[in-house]
């Protein structure tokens, strides 16, 4: 299989790259969107991600990457391995890649959702479950280039599933529920078609890529890009050093972002940007904090200030400003503009 | 490279031969069948690397020669697939086997043909005709260089590289292939117009390709080069970063091809040529003026060889190397570039319609599948063949233990035992577009305060329509006649714009802006859409469908238009722009069989309701 490109060696787009990372340390934030241009690199980065996630901990041979914390309590109601645990076995665990699913255009229901096992109906007549790729996404990420192309009945399952954390299945006899949280990442070009404001909702981030504009950037990326195709072994070598350094810059701010401090000062300065903006509900606010603090942690802080909300903002919120839904070509405007009323001009 | 000074035979009255006569500055154009054929060995040398070429040409002889002189380019070893318009997914990206599923008794995958073509190149027809999201699952392929399949209960990633070549055969500005695909693509190349005799014969054989294949991957490219490329791709306004990786990739081919370890600059002006240049959305700034650009002007066009080789060399010397690859590329720019680029805009601006339009008539049964039913697959029905196996799959022990009992027959049992019982056929969702149409009066009886209302009345109504993901459309009438703001769309920003920036004031052409309403219900009607009617206005009228001042007459006018709206059966929901409710626009709905709604009255949630009992009504 192709080699996946660097995250590290990614020229610029650091909204974007920076959107993602929050989303690696803290998966609470909920999801990213991407929307861009052509060839910016948006899936090159999503997929790059993947490479630079520390291990997660599952329990051996659950096919729903049980969480070995909460396995026996929460898992598949088909779960064969927490049967047998019920039965006496030993809870065995082992470290597993964070998953970072692929969910393509041309997916269909059943492989989303899972179903029958074909071919164990076919070849033993037994009616087993086949876990789908919200399965293999549960505590990982989900991601759907183009997913502003992506069917109506597809989104409107996702829909169901991002909200409520489990797939449920009722089909072909078989009823099987089964946990599927993961991190939506979404990408799209917003010439082709629009995205449902029910879905766009679902993701705590949205960033916006353009191509870039100066001639030494362009001519780097696509030095890079040139570079990794030629000799894409040799390529990820020389950046091997850049991502192990991003690898553990991500590992310990996992570790430390529940203990960053969000100060008062911060959550009121934050309300009242939502306040200023308009936002619906909470999640807005809710969605900026997480962030920040996210931000934080990434960048050694041991509490959250001013510039980690400034740096958020835009992204956690230009998706939100619902009074206005006919505006859209401002939105990341006017979260600017919302951020210098209150936090005051940029130092 | 020799090709670069050929004297070029007249492509249908583009060169100094046509109307606009000969540009003494303009370098010269390269031979159009001298460019396809260097095109086609250049893909046959790096098929996928280069992504391939979108033709434009109407079927014909051009097209046939230069598909067989590809073929014969390529390696016995690389395929040449083609892909109908209406691929199945299962067919393009793979699937389920069937047969072979059934005689194996256990799922077998089946190769979809996008796979097939690993190593070779996927022709696929009627490209203007592609859905985006077509080219959205081909692009995802091409950029992972492999197929992954979540279908049907099969699982898999499949390596494959491959180039394409789309056959645009667009006639008007209307259509044109999705940019998702172009953009991913090395080559945009005209064969339109080429006459019989303008088919010459390939510049290289399948040995020199093969050769040029084993060179590729130690074909070096300066810095100073590769900057040269990205600098000229921003002189043009090349926006994509696909184009200049493209046109590096062009350079090195181009060198393998003419047996050389390093590109040179001749590599990079044909890569400019063929790759930035018919992306340009600007013609380069001007270089500053060189003193010798005069002279050149006064000088008749050299002769090809040694004129091109001269001029070069007088480059070399004092301009940098991005100016020298500007400036072979300039002649290579489409000469209508402004129209090129109004049209592109004009069908970005409607992609919406038309790409819809397209994609509604493609199945027999029509709607989008939600699932599958029990049902005889018969009368047009399309048997759910995996849903209809599923159904089958769990009782195959049991009814083998049957079969078995009455086997003696000497037959064997077959290995998936189907039944009646066990067909699924396809459901689908019959939901048509709804497409609402605006009228917008925007005279100066409607005042121009009430204007603003009833602009922000629409604005929620869009919103509305946004969440209902229905089309809109908007048309205004003024002054002398109704005009058509934004043809039906489900872009809400651009409706919305539109609107803002229509001004008011003028006379009533009532009647107009109706009987606009009603072409426009339609032509939504023959596209297999429910439209219905929203016009505010307050209903005095005061000129005519002439666009004559005249009370009695408009009013005369407008009541016609409003029964001949009746007469289609399209809802229809007036709202009155009056400040008090008005006896005429209400005797106006009226006539129209339409729901009446004073503006003053019309709060957000109202309107809102109103417009969506309104359509449903008509479905």
């Amino acid at each position: 299989m192709a080699l996946a490109f660097p995250f590290s060696a990614i020229v610029g787009q650091d909204e974007m790259k920076m959107a993602l990372l929050i989303a690696a340390v803290d998966q609470g934030v909920g999801g990213v969107m991407v929307f861009g241009d052509r060839g910016t690199g948006k899936s090159t980065a999503v997929r790059a991600l993947a490479a630079l996630l520390p291990p997660m901990s599952v329990v051996k041979g659950c096919r729903f990457n049980g969480d070995p914390k909460s396995h026996q309590d929460y898992c598949a109601t088909t779960c064969e391995v927490r049967a047998a645990i019920d039965g006496g076995a030993e809870m065995e665990t082992e470290d597993a890649p964070v998953p970072v699913v692929d969910l393509p255009l041309g997916a269909t229901e059943d492989r989303v959702v899972g179903a029958l096992d074909l071919e164990r109906a076919l070849t033993q007549g037994e009616k087993a479950f086949e876990p789908g790729l919200l399965a293999r996404a549960h505590r990982g990420f989900l991601y759907i280039d183009e997913v502003n192309l992506l069917e109506d009945h597809l989104v409107d399952l996702l829909l169901d599933v991002a909200a409520s954390g489990e797939n449920v299945v009722e089909r072909e006899g078989l009823s099987v529920r089964h946990p599927a949280k993961f991190v939506l990442v979404g990408s799209g070009n917003p010439e082709e078609g629009e995205l449902r404001p029910q879905l766009l909702d679902r993701f705590g981030l949205a960033v916006e890529v353009t191509t870039p504009k100066d001639l030494e950037t362009r001519v780097e990326v696509v030095k890079r890009r040139d570079a990794f195709e030629r000799d894409p072994r040799g390529f990820l070598a020389a950046w091997n050093q850049r991502e192990a350094g991003e690898a553990l810059r991500i590992r310990e701010a996992r570790d430390r972002v529940q203990e960053v401090e969000v100060p008062d000062d911060v959550l009121n300065t934050v309300a009242k940007l939502c306040m200023t903006l308009g936002t619906d509900g909470l999640r807005g606010e809710l969605t900026v904090i997480r962030a920040a603090r996210a931000l934080a942690a990434l960048e050694g802080d041991v509490e959250v200030d001013e510039r980690h909300v400034r740096k958020v903002a835009a992204m956690a919120l230009r998706h939100r400003l619902r009074r206005d839904p006919l505006d859209e070509s401002g939105s990341t405007v006017r979260v600017e503009r919302a951020v210098g009323e209150v936090l005051g001009a940029e130092a | 490279m020799e090709i670069l000074g050929t004297q070029a035979p007249d492509p249908a009255g583009l060169g100094p031969a046509g109307e606009t006569g000969p540009d003494p500055r303009e370098p010269q154009r390269v031979d159009p069948w001298t460019d396809a054929a260097l095109v086609a060995a250049l893909i046959a040398v790096d098929p996928a690397g280069l992504g391939g070429v979108c033709i434009k040409a109407l079927p014909g002889p051009a097209r046939d020669a230069w598909l067989a002189m590809l073929r014969d380019l390529l390696p016995d070893s690389a395929p040449l697939r083609r892909v109908p318009l209406h691929v199945t997914d299962e067919r393009l990206l793979g699937g389920l086997d069937l047969a072979a599923t059934l005689h194996a008794g256990r799922p077998v995958a089946e190769r979809g043909v996008l796979v097939e073509a690993d190593g070779g190149v996927v022709v696929l027809a009627m490209a203007e005709r592609l859905t985006p999201s077509f080219a959205a699952k081909v692009g995802l392929v091409i950029d992972q260089g492999a197929v992954r399949v979540e279908r049907d209960g099969i699982a898999a990633l499949t390596a494959t590289r491959f180039g394409v070549v789309a056959l645009d055969e667009s006639v008007g500005p209307d259509e044109a292939p999705p940019d998702a695909l172009l953009d991913r693509l090395a080559f945009l190349m005209e064969l339109e117009g080429l006459r019989q005799r303008d088919i010459g014969e390939a510049l290289h054989d399948r040995d020199e390709v093969i050769a040029a294949r084993e060179r590729l991957a130690a074909v070096t490219i300066s810095d100073e080069s590769l900057e040269a490329l990205c600098g000229a791709a921003m002189a043009m306004g090349v926006a994509s970063l696909r184009a200049p990786t493209f046109a590096l990739r062009v350079a090195r081919a181009a060198a393998a091809l003419d047996r050389r370890d390093t590109v040179e600059q001749d590599d990079l002006t044909l890569a400019a040529r063929l790759v930035l240049a018919p992306r340009a959305t600007r013609m380069p700034p001007p270089p500053p003026p060189p003193p010798e650009d005069e002279e050149e002007q006064e000088e008749e066009p050299p002769p090809p060889d040694d004129g091109e080789d001269e001029r070069d060399q007088q480059d070399d010397e004092d301009k940098p190397l991005e100016d020298r690859i500007v400036d072979a590329a300039q002649a290579a720019i489409p000469a209508n570039l402004l129209a090129r680029l109004m049209a592109a805009a004009e069908r970005r601006r409607r992609t919406g319609i038309l790409g819809r339009s397209g994609e509604q008539r493609k199945a027999l049964t029509r709607g989008r599948p939600i699932g599958s039913r029990r049902g005889d697959p018969r009368g047009g029905a399309r048997l759910a063949l995996i849903e209809t196996l599923r159904a089958a799959a769990p009782w195959q022990p049991l009814r083998r233990a049957e079969v078995n009992l009455w086997a003696d027959t000497g037959r064997s049992p077959p290995r998936v035992l189907v039944r009646k019982d066990d067909f699924r056929v396809t459901r689908f969702k019959k939901r048509s577009q709804a497409t609402i149409i605006f009228v917008v009066d925007a005279s100066g009886s409607s005042a121009i305060a009430r204007l603003g209302e009833a602009k922000g009345a629409v604005e929620l109504l869009l919103a509305d329509c946004y969440a209902r993901r229905d089309q809109v459309a908007l048309i205004a009438f003024r002054g002398k006649g109704a005009e058509t703001l934004l043809p039906p769309t489900r872009s809400l920003a651009r409706a919305k714009k539109r609107l803002a920036g229509f001004p008011g004031g003028g006379g009533t052409p009532l009647a107009a802006g109706i009987e606009a309403a009603h072409m426009m219900a339609e032509v939504a009607r023959t596209r297999g859409e429910t439209p219905s009617v929203v016009i505010l206005t307050d209903g005095r009228a005061n000129v005519t469908l002439e666009g004559i001042g005249g009370r009695a007459r408009a009013e005369e006018e407008a009541k016609g238009a409003a029964q001949s709206l009746k007469a289609i059966g399209v809802a229809t929901l007036l709202v009155d722009t009056s400040l008090r409710p008005a006896p005429k626009a209400q005797a106006l709905a009226e006539t129209m069989g339409a729901t009446y709604m004073p503006l003053p009255r019309a709060d957000a949630r109202a309107l809102s309701t109103a417009a969506r009992d309104a359509a449903r009504t008509a479905e």
